[in-house]
């Protein structure tokens, strides 16, 4: 069954993904450790505390030290994920990861929850706007976000099999299943869920499903939609971008600001090869506030119909 | 392995000796390169002859061995002493020291564990390492291995946060594998610590945190040596702490208690002065 025939009411969050795919990978092998810092309710590791103690560290709140402990623990041969909230893996930890981790390049995987605007009603403090944009421009981070929950295991998987530091980006709320248990994910190469020709659409994180809806729209209306779900920021797959270029105009959607993240990371691969067209759409380099998820997603044209709107103003 | 029981038997005099090695071969390094940190290089230099010739265990021609005391340079700023120690104790050629800072040398201006053999962890950014340490030191335990993590903070870093952060995660997990030395020389870049930002008494705050704390001279070779083997026998799950009151710029007349020597390299009038003064040993 095509994923744009899929029954798309079925959902969960992506914390459960990396909840789930943790214990499982914690058992399989010794060296994965947990740490925490006080909020593995809300990230999901609590099924890892209590089933493997001994591979779990609690730092309470303290994030910074995480950080550093986890490039500790990793020259010992231990492979760490430090597991918080999305503002405060990016931006609290940033110049311990930097320092410690990206410098000497160190396994440690820093997974977050939280990602995005999901925070909602929590607010701008909370909401993680320029987690994947900061942390992609320091050299050896690899910068991940599934877009549902079996494609979030795979790649929580395989982050935990490649060496280096990897960043990796989970949504608080529920977002529909669209892959099938057993899709294949690899890190770095996007995920083609629909070859086109009038336009590409290329999404990441929870907004795949938007851009599944609009592709959905689009293609009643008889425009043929090609559209990826780059679930790696960097590397980026650039050969997928390149190979949008035939078809030369390109609307990139994500949760996140439209400055240093999926939408800028394609622009400089058009830029560079000098042709085509991007929109991206995105949050408007703005603070969110505390409101419903989805109001926010609208005060940002993050909707299915703009990208609807966009896609046909584009062609 | 030889050589790693061998340095254990050393006498409090060769210890000594070994100190004015690494100190003149620090001055060297800086003065080769016309850059780096001689004061706090010079204040450490008898805790880092202590721990590299005598305390730790480690393997030059294995300078990854599993079942190594791992060092931790918090304060990375005065690498040039650990090199020297590195370099003496054969972990790289000695005469590589003259490429202090450049391009391609594994003696980076900061510890770079990806350049240079004996480096356990990348530092430079106060107040992380101890951190790391820290990490070191739980993978220790949970992996019952008997090595120790040694880590140097300068009493300036401590104004840093993250460092109780990381001490009170040594206290919780009960790493008595685990002994940090302040080295407290009370002079930070901008002048003395007292006038920048006070650290009141470092001994009731790390034991308040919980750690076996003790305070030293850290100029005194006999004082290091005995301070070490009293906090190794106690494994009583209790983090160790030993605040060494140093000199910064210790040993050289006109650097010590200076602080703007704190990273400026000598001229060549000052080197020679300064090899001189530091060859006839402490006063």
């Amino acid at each position: 069954m095509s994923i744009l025939e899929k029954d798309l009411t079925v959902k969960k969050a992506t914390r459960e993904a990396f909840g789930d795919e943790i214990v499982k990978l914690g058992k399989e092998n010794k060296n994965i450790y947990v740490i925490d810092v006080d909020i593995a309710k809300s990230c999901k590791t609590v099924n890892f505390i209590k089933q493997l103690p001994d591979q779990h560290i609690n730092v309470g709140i303290a994030e910074q030290n995480a950080a550093g402990l986890a490039a500790g623990l990793a020259t010992t041969g231990k492979i760490p994920f430090v597991s918080t909230y999305a503002v405060f893996g990016s931006l609290r930890m940033l110049e311990q990861i930097r320092q410690e981790v990206c410098y000497p390049n160190l396994n440690v995987k820093i997974a977050c929850s939280h990602g995005g605007l999901t925070p909602a009603n929590d607010g701008g403090s909370h909401q993680a706007i320029e987690d994947m944009g900061v942390l992609r421009s320091v050299p050896n981070m690899t910068v991940i976000m599934g877009a549902d929950y079996y494609s979030t295991r795979k790649l929580v998987e395989q982050a935990a099999k490649v060496y280096g530091p990897v960043y990796l980006r989970f949504t608080r709320d529920t977002v529909p299943i669209i892959y099938d248990e057993n899709e294949e994910f690899t890190i770095g190469k996007a995920k083609k869920i629909k070859d086109g020709s009038d336009i590409a659409i290329i999404a990441n994180g929870d907004t795949v499903r938007l851009a599944l809806e609009a592709t959905k729209e689009l293609e009643k209306q008889g425009i043929s939609v090609k559209l990826l779900d780059m679930h790696t920021i960097k590397p980026l797959d650039r050969e997928a971008v390149v190979d949008c270029l035939n078809i030369g105009k390109i609307i990139t959607v994500e949760d996140h600001n439209i400055l240093n993240g999926l939408g800028s990371a394609v622009c400089e691969v058009v830029a560079e090869e000098g042709k085509g067209t991007v929109r991206r759409i995105g949050v408007q380099d703005q603070f969110g506030q505390s409101a419903p998820y989805e109001k926010l997603l609208e005060l940002n044209g993050i909707t299915t119909e703009n990208i609807i709107k966009t896609a046909k103003e584009l062609i | 392995m030889n050589e790693v029981t061998k340095m254990k038997e050393i006498s409090i005099e060769e210890l000594k000796e070994k100190a004015i090695q690494l100190r003149k071969t620090a001055l060297t390094m800086i003065y080769g390169a016309q850059s780096g940190h001689p004061g706090g290089s010079l204040s450490a230099a008898d805790i880092m002859a202590a721990l590299y010739f005598k305390e730790m265990n480690v393997d030059p021609h294995n300078p990854n061995w599993e079942d190594r005391d791992r060092f931790v340079l918090s304060k990375g700023h005065v690498c040039p002493i650990q090199y020297s120690a590195l370099a003496l104790r054969g972990f790289v050629p000695y005469e590589t020291i003259y490429t202090l800072r450049e391009y391609g040398s594994p003696f980076q201006g900061h510890p770079d564990m990806k350049k240079c053999k004996g480096i356990d962890i990348s530092t430079g950014s106060l107040g992380q390492g101890l951190s790391c340490g820290v990490g070191m030191a739980i993978a220790g335990k949970r992996d019952f291995k008997d090595y120790r993590v040694f880590a140097l903070v300068g009493d300036g870093e401590c104004q840093e946060g993250q460092i109780w952060e990381a001490a009170q995660t040594a206290v919780k997990y009960q790493l008595d594998n685990l002994v940090v030395f302040v080295d407290n020389n009370r002079l930070q870049i901008d002048g003395f610590c007292d006038e920048i930002m006070p650290l009141q008494d470092l001994e009731k705050k790390f034991d308040a945190f919980g750690f076996e704390t003790k305070r030293i001279n850290g100029h005194s070779m006999e004082e290091i040596v005995e301070t070490l083997d009293e906090v190794k026998v106690a494994k009583n799950g209790r983090p160790k702490c030993i605040i060494c009151d140093t000199v910064k710029g210790k040993g050289v007349s006109f650097m010590e208690d200076v602080a703007d020597w704190h990273g400026v390299a000598p001229n060549e009038e000052q080197y020679h002065q300064a090899m001189e003064e530091v060859a006839g040993g402490l006063r």
